[in-house]
């Protein structure tokens, strides 16, 4: 086992976070959240065998509670078009456009879907290990998955897709967090 | 769960995109898929939907890790040492379960099912895969390819970075056969690569590869015969033909609706080249 194993974890943290929030900021704060988290409870961890399970199940768990925390105070004010924000969606080098398309089409996706979809495709776990982390039965994570994958296409596929550039079609209220 | 023969599930389909359907179930899924054009064209955009979400903020896995995160990191070290006789006992219980854990799976391993699928098992899924990936990507006239063979640099660097190893691309322009690209694809345990070559007149013979399952760990004793390692092996399973070979743990599958005698001609300069 290495020594220092919670450092190894931080890159694919940061990669789902951000495809999850879609916001550069916003998913280094929450990977800052959950290694602070996993310091105060460290001693949970050594009862167990899977840092990587437990880690991202932190992580899960404070963005939750934290989207939760955010709509409450968003009822009461702004709301923000994600078109409007979409310059601030940091894309990867290859295929800039094509990839902030895919971003914002992520964030269109309900959050459970959303969870549910990036943790089996970035982080290659079972469904079952992701039904423990996001605590919902197996049966769930797959008709999640399901419903994910074919939203996700419809929204990808979608002739009505605006071009980055002009955001004139009618805005799409989506919140965003924090 | 869904013990539906003919049609596809969409469980099955996603198990199939993220490499969780269990080898035994692997033929009859490739059953159904042949006979199901909305599956198939389903699992087609499923699994590029994943690829494409694999793709999309990969360099972060690359980029230096942000000073302010490794400060947080280093909190829990620091906490590590106060807490330092809980840790060595903590550590000594992981390291005692983790020698348990080993244990117990390639004891499984070696007594073959249901922990793990044995050589042949894991050889017929292989070739599946293969076959499956020949069906549903060949006939693509837009996205044939990830990476087309005009970046073939590129394209050989990426998949070689992917599969942790050096690959090359076969060369068979005195065949008729010209590189037209390649693509990464989820496997059973790791990423595979597939290959597509056309000829002059349209046809697509694809090559399949990655890792294979069941590979022996060093120093375990998994008999493992030399001669049926580089044994090439057809099979007319899958929805097309393949021709399978084992090197170096690495497995290789070429498929394609070509004559058999063609595609083994065809696998045998591969074999030779790689």
């Amino acid at each position: 086992m290495s020594k220092l194993p919670l450092t190894e974890h931080i890159p694919s943290l940061r990669r789902y976070a951000r495809a999850l929030t879609g916001d550069a900021w916003m998913a280094d704060d929450l990977v800052q959240d959950t290694l602070e988290r996993a310091c105060s409870k460290w001693r949970l961890w050594l009862h167990g065998s899977d840092m990587r399970a437990w880690l991202f199940t932190l992580m899960h768990n404070i963005y939750v509670n934290q989207v939760r925390r955010s709509v409450r105070q968003a009822e009461a004010g702004t709301t923000v078009n994600v078109d409007d924000v979409a310059h601030e969606l940091l894309a990867s080098d290859s295929g800039a456009a094509e990839s902030i398309d895919l971003q914002r089409c992520l964030l269109r996706l309900p959050q459970d879907q959303r969870i549910v979809l990036l943790l089996v495709s970035l982080e290659d776990l079972s469904y079952a290990e992701v039904a423990k982390i996001t605590d919902v039965p197996v049966g769930t994570v797959m008709s999640r998955l399901s419903r994910a994958r074919s939203r996700l296409r419809e929204l990808m596929d979608s002739p009505a897709r605006p071009a980055l550039a002009v955001s004139s079609n009618p805005p799409t209220p989506l919140r965003r967090l924090k | 769960m869904e013990l539906q023969s003919g049609k596809l599930t969409q469980d099955k389909i996603n198990r199939l995109v993220d490499g969780q359907l269990p080898a035994s179930e692997q033929a009859d899924a490739m059953t159904a898929l042949a006979s199901d054009p909305v599956a198939r064209e389903t699992l087609r955009a499923w699994q590029v939907q994943r690829e494409a979400l694999r793709e999309l903020h990969l360099p972060l896995l690359e980029e230096p890790i942000p000073e302010t995160l490794l400060v947080a990191a280093r909190h829990r070290q620091q906490d590590l040492q106060r807490l330092d006789p809980w840790w060595r006992w903590g550590g000594m219980a992981a390291a005692v379960m983790l020698a348990f854990g080993v244990g117990w799976l390639s004891h499984g391993q070696l007594d073959g099912p249901p922990m793990a699928f044995g050589p042949k098992q894991s050889a017929q899924a292989f070739i599946h895969q293969a076959s499956v990936a020949h069906a549903v990507f060949s006939p693509e006239v837009r996205h044939p390819v990830e990476v087309t063979a005009a970046q073939q640099d590129h394209l050989v660097q990426w998949l070689s970075k992917r599969l942790e190893k050096p690959l090359k691309v076969p060369v068979l322009i005195a065949q008729g056969y010209e590189l037209v690209g390649g693509r990464l694809l989820p496997g059973d345990s790791g990423a595979r690569a597939q290959f597509m070559f056309q000829n002059q007149a349209g046809t697509r013979v694809t090559l399949y590869l990655g890792a294979v399952n069941g590979n022996p760990a060093p120093g375990t004793t998994v008999p493992k015969t030399d001669a049926e390692q580089a044994a090439f092996r057809y099979s007319a399973d899958g929805p097309v033909a393949s021709f399978y070979w084992v090197d170096q743990g690495f497995g290789y599958a070429l498929s394609g609706a070509v004559p058999r005698e063609e595609l083994m001609r065809l696998a045998q300069l591969v074999y030779q080249q790689l």
